[in-house]
């Protein structure tokens, strides 16, 4: 897997000497062997060797049915396909981008700014945190739900406030050159709070003394900010850049309780699901797409892994 | 560090001039009042979602959602009939008890070998728990899919035959899956408990499996409440594994379910409320009771200890 990118550098954090393996006794062994072998068989099992079977399956023309010794090889037709023949792909890539974008933009910066704000001394900070961290609990399922009462067209909040009736009346879920958007405002809804608790742990663990030294110094709050606490937080910066791209990546439920991904929602991770279950089964095709997405994430899992096994040092 | 001392240098706090404590006070006003009004914004949707699922419809079909009045409970009864609430909750704890209890378990096995022992293998071992949970569900999906329907087994085991359509295939699926993330917030925690714990024990003759279960699991209670808090959200929340190993909707647990609720009930938008309310209640409990232990779930991923 490309972990072993990482290995070498992983490997080369010395720590300290613990316990020398050598006095374990023989029984010992045995069950320390059992205590990580057990979970390893059921993790590689069920995670890393079905990813790598969508790869490889990825190469084939498998219809899903057959034997699979009966999957032909057909190099990287699949994927050739995909960027060629398929209309659906290129708004999917499209959208999962905006997608990537407005997160980063909007809520993530929104859940720092609000980290700051509530980072000190205030009258009922925690109510406040409450109210901002509450739609993170519940499932993007479930914010499907909630915000349809809002964006329905005939009983939804918002063309009832705007006044848009009848004809007017604008389909936020449904009208395929908007609905992105309307996804996109509920699911900022639930990351900024996600982003915000994120950050004021990260806040709580800067050295006051820093901040201390540059009010010294005369710099302003901003300044301060940018310059001295935003950069030792250098490992929940990696942390939320991780954690925005890989669930702007995964992103799935909210567009799919909405309309199963169609019609202006096309997202990379639907249309996986979509060439799958469904009508006709493309298993060959399908995984090219999921293949696509594993490439994607793990060159983040690598620069995430880097960064936390880096922090290991004591 | 980087600031220049030429800027001209503001007051601290606590040794405020008195011309520049009404230009304070006012900013401290502008924040609360941010503050207030984002958190309401923010409460809104939830809000308007228990407000209208205790509104009859054709009070709200006659006089609109901008309105006030018709109050009744009858959305909830009816809403739990139709969904088949009972049901579908309590095919949730089918699948998040045992998914929960079994990831904790193994994940603190591996935490303790990883964190409390020097093998050459452990940091590669730590990498291959960790990515597991980053991966995209998704791209599992197929080879799984296969799996599941072509492992056999008995009927007194699963009722489709096959491990396909049971509650045991979407059970040991988040057990692999959220392992990866436990592991590694309970290793970080483990490596911060003293050496010398281990060592008495050693001392006093204890083999591993008494080191783990007498001395170190006892002292893991704080993150082990916080995942469990965590991750019993988590699953319950999880749509897609169900969806996608389940072909019977009345397996299906309640997050799942929602979707049935909606083709239902698709005009009723009262009742869809109760319905979100209902399915939002136990997570809301967890919000309510358990905020402290999921807050510090969530940020013992992100920082050390």
């Amino acid at each position: 897997m490309a972990t072993t990118q990482t290995q070498e550098a992983g490997l080369a954090t010395a720590r300290p000497p613990r316990r020398r393996a050598h006095r374990l006794s023989k029984g010992d062994r045995l069950i320390l062997a059992l205590m990580a072998g057990v979970p390893a068989v059921v993790v590689i099992g069920l995670v890393w060797l079905p990813a790598a079977a969508t790869v490889f399956l990825s190469f084939t023309s498998w219809d899903g049915f057959g034997p699979i010794s009966e999957a032909k090889n057909v190099g990287l037709k699949n994927y050739h396909d995909v960027v060629t023949i398929y209309p659906p792909f290129k708004p999917a890539l499209e959208h999962n981008l905006i997608w990537l974008a407005v997160t980063f933009l909007v809520p993530t910066v929104f859940g720092m700014f609000l980290a700051v704000l509530l980072d000190r001394e205030l009258r009922g900070s925690r109510i406040y945190q409450s109210a901002l961290f509450l739609p993170v609990v519940l499932s993007l399922a479930l914010t499907g739900f909630i915000w349809q009462l809002i964006y329905s067209r005939d009983q939804g909040l918002l063309n009832a406030v705007l006044g848009l009736h009848g004809a007017n009346a604008i389909d936020w879920y449904g009208d395929s050159s908007i609905n992105l958007w309307a996804v996109l405002v509920a699911a900022s809804w639930r990351h900024t709070g996600y982003i915000m608790l994120l950050y004021l742990a990260g806040l709580k663990g800067v050295d006051p003394s820093l901040r201390e030294a540059a009010a010294v110094d005369g710099a302003s709050q901003t300044r301060t900010f940018f310059q001295v606490v935003f950069p030792v937080m250098r490992p929940i910066n990696i942390i939320v850049l991780v954690v925005t791209v890989i669930e702007s990546l995964r992103a799935f439920d909210l567009v799919w309780v909405i309309n199963k991904g169609r019609n202006g929602l096309e997202l990379i991770s639907a249309l996986v699901v979509s060439n799958i279950v469904g009508e006709g089964q493309r298993i060959g095709f399908g995984s090219a797409l999921a293949s696509i997405m594993l490439v994607i994430s793990l060159v983040f899992i690598v620069i995430y892994l880097s960064a936390v096994l880096r922090e290991d040092k004591p | 560090m980087t600031a220049s001392t030429s800027a001209p240098t503001r007051p601290r706090e606590g040794g405020i001039a008195p011309s520049t404590a009404g230009y304070r006070r006012g900013r401290r006003g502008l924040l609360y009042g941010f503050l207030v009004a984002t958190s309401l914004v923010w409460l809104f949707p939830i809000l308007w979602a228990v407000f209208n699922s205790f509104r009859d419809y054709s009070y709200t079909s006659e006089h609109g959602y901008v309105s006030f009045g018709g109050f009744t409970v009858d959305n909830y009864l009816n809403a739990w009939r139709r969904g088949d609430f009972g049901q579908h909750f309590w095919n949730s704890v089918i699948i998040t008890v045992p998914a929960v209890v079994v990831t904790l378990v193994l994940a603190a096995c591996v935490a303790f070998v990883v964190a409390r022992f020097n093998f050459k293998i452990n940091i590669a071992m730590l990498m291959m728990f960790t990515a597991a949970n980053l991966l995209p569900q998704q791209a599992l999906l197929v080879p799984l899919f296969k799996l599941y329907n072509y492992i056999q087994v008995p009927f007194w085991f699963s009722d489709s035959g096959t491990l396909y359509n049971s509650y045991w295939a979407v059970i040991i699926t988040h057990i692999a899956f959220q392992t990866g993330f436990c592991t590694f917030v309970l290793s970080n925690y483990m490596k911060t408990l003293p050496t010398e714990l281990t060592e008495a024990a050693l001392v006093d003759g204890a083999g591993v499996l008494r080191q783990f279960l007498q001395v170190i699991l006892p002292l893991c209670r704080p993150p082990l409440a916080a995942l469990a808090t965590l991750e019993v959200t988590w699953v319950y929340n999880d749509f897609f594994w169900a969806v996608a190993f389940m072909s019977q909707g009345d397996k299906y647990p309640v997050t799942s379910s929602l979707q049935n609720l909606r083709g239902e009930f698709f005009t009723d938008y009262n009742l869809l409320s109760a319905g979100s309310v209902m399915a939002a209640l136990p997570t809301l409990i967890v919000f309510f009771v358990l905020q402290k232990q999921f807050v510090s779930g969530l940020t013992l991923g992100a920082t050390k200890g």
